[in-house]
């Protein structure tokens, strides 16, 4: 089963509307049982990065998930989820993450209006499974004030904002999508439809 | 490169689209998710939805549609419409909204900005101004659907708004609304001049040059429009050809 974690944060039912429009059977679920049999899971994240931490700590889901990883099983870090999979963040202050990915959560710094909200396009670094039904230059749709800098290694995706900032990142079983795939349309969905197939 | 937004409005009351039924090939028109995916099966880039439902209770009710909204579409949508706490906000919000607009609660309690941009992030929190141009050459705000005119001025509010943590501005033209001659450029201009969030350029589109002079011109983020789109006067796909012909980022 997919599994979306459900933490507190955030609208997370248009996330699992998309999942199961395309068939993959997915479920919101904040319980320690369901988390460990899932064959997936999903983080979602809205929201500030120390409360959706603290709540991840508070439920006590921080070492479920770490097993889940160290399992081979798949995990989907969107938005805020995806910056929670990294090792540090500095928004408003100094935060440790999941530590999954090396690298750093850092504000957006640019010229250009923040928050990096609306319709931006996707550049492919390099090739992956997850980008088998979308084409390089697919718009997707963002909203967020920080971004992740890296070594880069992890790169699938990446957009150009004032700054490149990783879009589409993975690090083996970990995935991580900065933008919101449930509001892209027909781009969106078939990124999760190439994960639906990875976690068949 | 972010793209430049096109967004359809529609008028909701007590949970049934009030504008826009003059679709072909559409069987329940009057129903909100049956358009929104409509338009977001066209290209709308994103959608706001007005409830100008009258009363308080019936608003509760009318907001069902919210959810059906969000089981419906997968692309961002806005909920306005006698938003006046933050309740109403969680209430949007949960039932899957991207976003809240604002407009005469924010102007009467202007904390409710700030609060709610604290709560939510500012990216939820929309300020919709009425602005009226007066006779000393600048624009006054309205409210009360543009029944009221304040003492507040229209660029200034929407830099006190920004500052509260608003994260977008949308600006109506009451002088502009329904006339079809294009949107208030100069107002839309010193707005964005004067404010680093997007700003939304709203009343007075008549045709597609409307649309790139906003952008072109006032440098706006986003274009949004009623009737010329639920008439099918203007559509949303030759709209979008038209203006990356002309060299501006659109999503298509």
């Amino acid at each position: 089963m997919n599994i979306i974690i459900d933490y507190g944060l955030g609208n997370i039912g248009s996330l699992e509307k998309a999942f199961n429009s395309l068939g993959i059977e997915t479920k919101v679920s904040s319980n320690l049982d369901e988390i460990k049999n899932a064959n997936s899971i999903i983080l979602p994240g809205v929201g500030a990065f120390r409360d959706a931490i603290n709540s991840l700590n508070d439920m006590n889901l921080i070492p479920a998930i770490k097993e889940h990883v160290d399992q081979g099983k798949y995990l989907l870090g969107i938005c805020l989820g995806m910056q929670l999979l990294y090792e540090k963040s500095y928004e408003n202050g100094e935060f440790e993450g999941l530590g999954l990915i090396s690298g750093n959560v850092e504000m957006l710094d640019i010229d250009l209006k923040v928050p990096h909200m609306g319709w931006n396009n996707l550049k492919f670094a390099k090739n992956d499974e997850i980008l088998k039904y979308i084409k390089e230059d697919d718009y997707v749709y963002f909203v967020h004030s920080y971004y992740v800098n890296s070594t880069n290694e992890e790169l699938i995706a990446y957009t150009e904002y004032g700054k490149i900032i990783p879009s589409i990142v993975r690090k083996q079983n970990v995935y991580g999508m900065q933008f919101h795939p449930e509001k892209s349309g027909q781009v969106g969905l078939n990124l999760l439809k190439a994960y639906g197939e990875l976690i068949k | 490169m972010l793209t430049r937004r096109i967004i359809p409005c529609l008028d909701v009351k007590n949970g049934r689209v009030v504008k826009g039924k003059k679709f072909a090939n559409i069987v329940d028109v009057d129903s909100p998710e049956v358009l929104g995916k409509h338009y977001s099966d066209v290209g709308a880039d994103e959608l706001v939805f007005y409830d100008i439902t009258a009363s308080n209770e019936e608003r509760k009710i009318s907001l069902e549609f919210v959810s059906k909204v969000a089981q419906n579409i997968n692309i961002p949508f806005c909920v306005g419409g006698g938003v006046s706490s933050i309740e109403d906000f969680t209430d949007i919000l949960r039932r899957g909204a991207d976003k809240v607009s604002i407009n005469s609660s924010a102007v009467k309690n202007p904390e409710l900005i700030r609060e709610a941009s604290l709560k939510f992030g500012a990216q939820c929190v929309v300020l919709s101004i009425d602005a009226k141009r007066n006779e000393q050459g600048s624009w006054s705000v309205y409210i009360n659907g543009g029944r009221k005119k304040t003492d507040l001025d229209a660029i200034e509010w929407a830099k006190k708004g920004v500052e509260l943590g608003a994260g977008e501005i949308v600006v109506n033209s009451i002088d502009e609304d329904g006339m079809k001659n294009g949107y208030d450029l100069e107002l839309l201009k010193k707005i964005t001049d004067a404010v680093n969030v997007p700003v939304i350029a709203s009343g007075g589109a008549g045709e597609m040059s409307d649309f790139y002079n906003a952008i072109a011109y006032a440098d706006v983020d986003g274009v949004l429009a009623a009737s010329v789109f639920h008439f099918g006067e203007i559509k949303i796909e030759e709209l979008k050809r038209y203006l990356a012909s002309k060299n501006i980022e659109i999503r298509l």
